[in-house]
């Protein structure tokens, strides 16, 4: 197994969630190569532009750091040009719900075979505090002084009903519980949304709130679109982890290269 | 009344969208290209689906035709506003053919207003209105004094999947017709004995793409780039080509981009419109060295502007196009025969110089058809600079000698050469590491914010762009036509190629005409020479800016004496502009 970690310089702020989840796509990473279930040069792990974005340089495997919002079309271009390789995407809630919303909706519909994961951080970070498509409503941010008055968007049900044949919550705080979910998200034949809870420790830090609210549902996930959107639905101030959905289905590539 | 030239002759079609009009023009162009004529059809439309005035006009000659000529020889009017419209256009001795005429048109054109009853005979038949345009075809050939068996031959082709019986009975239905009237006025067109196809340049370009090994297209539809899409769509079934069609033209790219990354030789295409939505992802191509083609068929712009008619509006915005400087490469051609080469050129260079490649189109040149002949054995594939291994489908087969590196000489993907171009590598390639980024880099692909690190990575672009120029000399960056010696010059670029060349029949004045092919970068040292010394120099361009001449001014120094510019969306009328070509010359 070859080191997973590349010479750059870490810049993400002493001790952001981000490291979490990069530490969890190693330990997936290497799992999986070790058992022989991915060969290393078969991966491209492709970013967006915020935060997020800078786990591409920490991550000494093929990667695809693209624009702002448009990760996604670059993975399903990728996944086309070689459907041998396994294509995962690192994307922020600023990066998917706001500028590359589209792309998102339309590579589940068409049941891509890419495995996205999204740093749910509830705003814009790397532009140092202003609200996102992802922001509770009343979050003072420096675009929104006298608090958003927009409601927040809420991605699974919407992925669900867009057609994605996977879709998870995991927090970035349980390094183990987000491995469990990525691995089985990068095992999915199709296409695999992952929320990943991100607090935001600087303009953001949710940190002790989600401490407490979230929980990881038992049982496996549902069978329909309707249970599983039950499933991934916040009760009350709880918050739910957990994998809600996974079927299968012809994927997009599959069909394109027929 | 119009005069007619002797050497050519011009048919016109007229009738409401849905009646199959180009689908007319481009049977009788098909006919006339298999029977050894030069032709050349435009098609005027607006933009609606049912009804409004369509019309293909299909000039020919046996010399070649560059440009279609305004006066009619004959028309075919499938309604009356055909008439109507195109009276003024019809030359001495010409006939219109229709199904009936109004006591107007009678006094005007007399005896040569020819009724062809095509409503009531397919009528008759009980077959689709649509047929009718088949009578009219086959009366026409009658006129033309052709040769009906072989005329049959070519129906038989055209129409294999469209009911061919029902056409040729109806074709011979209008040439018998005619014959019996005893009809023939029309002046007579020799063949040559050439063999060519008829195509519009959008099929040249996407069968130029497809001889240079193109491995995806994707597009997102938009006039007048839509039917380069469709084209291609239509080829997958018995290649490795693959045709994608997303949700957006942002989407459109991006994913063009994912798989060059994987290393497929891949073609986006749009109109000005669509590419002006691509900007962002088009310099990441810049950026990221990413080897794309991209199509960009002009029309009349600004914004949604006239979505069916033409322009030379875009110049300027596609040699900038994109933030950021990074070097690229923008081609012109002016017919469909260049489309061809220039497709395949646009593919190989794209992948040589790790760069996005821009041929520059629009609605004449992609949607007009003319008598082509395409050299598809001259076409080279150039894979570019590879990483011991190569392509994708090559990896499996070598994985075991892996060489790309060591533990001690890693792979990286930005590699500083003195040409500037490194080496290329695949993801799949086994102990190769391939990073690629939006952001600025260090060689290996990993951000850089670093002054000297990023002065380094863009001079060792730019280095791509000034091997580029030094190779200029094996490229038709300028072609000249017309009496090399003359003092007197006449400057064009795209498709005024067709109008001018075809204006240059009726020139009076020996003139030497230059077109400029490569926009980006320009071949400066060849402009010059060309222009220097020059008497006058006439610059003509579809466009209210003087773009090129503007664009020559700023290269060279040197200043065109006259303008023609036309921005009405329509294309020159060859004999018209030769007309103003002579006024200017006798100055």
């Amino acid at each position: 197994m070859t080191n997973l970690s590349t010479t750059a310089k870490i810049t993400w702020c002493p001790g952001c969630p981000n490291s979490q989840i990069l530490v969890a796509f190693r330990q997936t990473i290497e799992g999986m190569v070790n058992s022989g279930s991915l060969k290393i040069e078969n991966l491209v792990a492709c970013a967006g532009i915020g935060c997020h974005g800078k786990i591409s340089d920490y991550l000494n495997v093929n990667t695809f750091t693209a624009l702002h919002g448009r990760v996604v079309p670059v993975m399903t271009g990728i996944k086309c040009g070689n459907p041998n390789l396994t294509v995962i995407g690192f994307s922020g809630d600023g990066d998917s719900y706001d500028e590359g919303l589209e792309h998102v909706i339309h590579a589940a519909r068409r049941n891509s075979d890419i495995k996205l994961f999204i740093h749910d951080n509830q705003l814009f970070a790397l532009t140092t505090g202003q609200a996102s498509a992802a922001s509770p409503k009343g979050f003072k941010g420096k675009t929104t002084p006298g608090g958003s008055i927009e409601e927040p968007f809420d991605a699974i049900p919407v992925l669900l009903q867009a057609g994605a044949t996977f879709v998870a919550r995991s927090y970035a705080g349980d390094i183990a519980g987000t491995r469990r979910v990525m691995e089985a998200a990068v095992k999915h034949k199709g296409f695999s949304f992952t929320e990943i809870i991100q607090p935001c420790i600087t303009f953001f830090d949710t940190r002790d709130y989600f401490k407490e609210r979230v929980f990881w549902r038992e049982g496996g996930p549902a069978s329909n679109i309707s249970d599983a959107i039950k499933l991934a639905g916040k009760e009350g101030e709880k918050v739910p982890l957990g994998v809600f959905y996974s079927t299968e289905k012809p994927t997009f590539e599959e069909q394109t290269n027929q | 009344m119009r005069k007619s030239h002797d050497s050519v002759f011009t048919v016109g079609i007229g009738g409401a969208a849905g009646d199959g009009i180009r689908e007319s023009g481009s049977t009788l162009g098909a006919i006339l290209t298999e029977l050894g004529y030069e032709s050349f059809m435009s098609f005027t439309y607006p933009s609606l689906i049912r009804g409004g005035h369509n019309f293909a006009r299909i000039t020919f000659s046996k010399d070649k035709v560059y440009s279609d000529h305004e006066a009619l020889d004959v028309l075919i009017a499938l309604n009356e506003e055909s008439i109507v419209l195109h009276r003024a256009e019809m030359a001495e001795n010409s006939a219109v053919l229709a199904d009936s005429f109004e006591p107007a048109d009678i006094e005007v054109l007399k005896e040569n207003a020819v009724v062809v009853p095509m409503a009531a005979t397919v009528k008759e038949m009980g077959v689709a209105a649509i047929t009718r345009n088949s009578m009219a075809l086959g009366a026409l050939c009658y006129l033309l004094d052709l040769d009906f068996d072989l005329m049959q031959k070519v129906l038989e082709d055209v129409f294999k999947n469209k009911m061919p019986e029902v056409n040729i009975k109806l074709a011979d239905k209008g040439y018998q017709l005619l014959k019996e009237k005893g009809f023939r006025h029309a002046k007579k067109i020799e063949p040559s004995d050439g063999k060519k196809e008829f195509m519009d340049g959008n099929e040249a370009l996407a069968r130029g793409l497809m001889a240079a090994d193109l491995d995806f297209y994707v597009g997102y539809p938009m006039t007048p780039a839509t039917s380069l899409l469709q084209y291609l769509a239509g080829r997958q079934l018995n290649s490795n080509l693959r045709v994608i069609q997303p949700e957006s033209e942002l989407a459109v790219i991006n994913m063009a981009l994912g798989m060059s990354y994987a290393g497929k030789r891949v073609a986006v295409g749009s109109a000005s419109g669509g590419f002006a939505l691509m900007q962002e992802a088009f310099s990441n191509a810049g950026m990221a060295e990413l080897p794309l083609v991209v199509a960009v068929s002009q029309r009349q712009a600004p914004a949604t502007g006239l979505p069916t008619y033409s322009s030379q509006t875009d110049l300027r915005f596609v040699i900038h196009a994109g933030h950021g400087e990074f070097p690229r490469i923008v081609i012109a051609p002016g017919d469909a025969e260049e489309s061809f080469k220039l497709g395949a050129d646009a593919l190989n260079l794209a992948w040589k110089y790790q760069l996005p490649v821009i041929v520059l189109m629009d609605k004449i040149i992609s949607e007009h058809a003319a008598s082509c002949e395409l050299k598809s054995d001259t076409v080279k594939i150039e894979q570019g600079s590879m990483a011991a291994i190569g392509r994708p489908s090559e990896i499996a087969a070598k994985a075991s000698q892996s060489t790309v590196n060591d533990s001690t000489n890693q792979y990286r993907r930005y590699q500083i050469t003195a040409d500037g171009i490194s080496p290329m590598a695949f993801p799949g390639t086994p102990n190769t590491v391939i990073k690629v980024t939006s952001y600025e880099h260090d060689e290996s692909g990993i951000t850089t914010e670093e002054a000297k690190e990023t002065e380094s990575m863009i001079n060792k672009r730019f280095a791509k762009a000034e091997t580029l120029k030094k190779s200029l000399d094996h490229h038709e960056t300028v072609k000249v036509y017309g009496d090399r010696a003359s003092k007197d010059v006449v400057v064009f670029w795209g498709s005024t190629k067709g109008p001018v060349l075809e204006a240059a029949r009726y020139i009076k004045k020996p003139v030497k005409f230059v077109q400029i092919v490569w926009l980006e970068p320009f071949d400066t040292k060849k402009v010059a020479h060309e222009l220097s010394g020059a008497r006058k120099i006439i610059n003509i361009e579809c466009n209210r800016d003087a773009q090129m001449a503007n664009l020559i001014k700023e290269k060279t120094g040197i200043e065109a004496t006259d303008m023609i510019l036309k921005f009405d969306s329509r294309p020159f009328e060859p004999v018209t502009l030769a007309e103003r070509i002579n006024e200017i010359m006798q100055r």
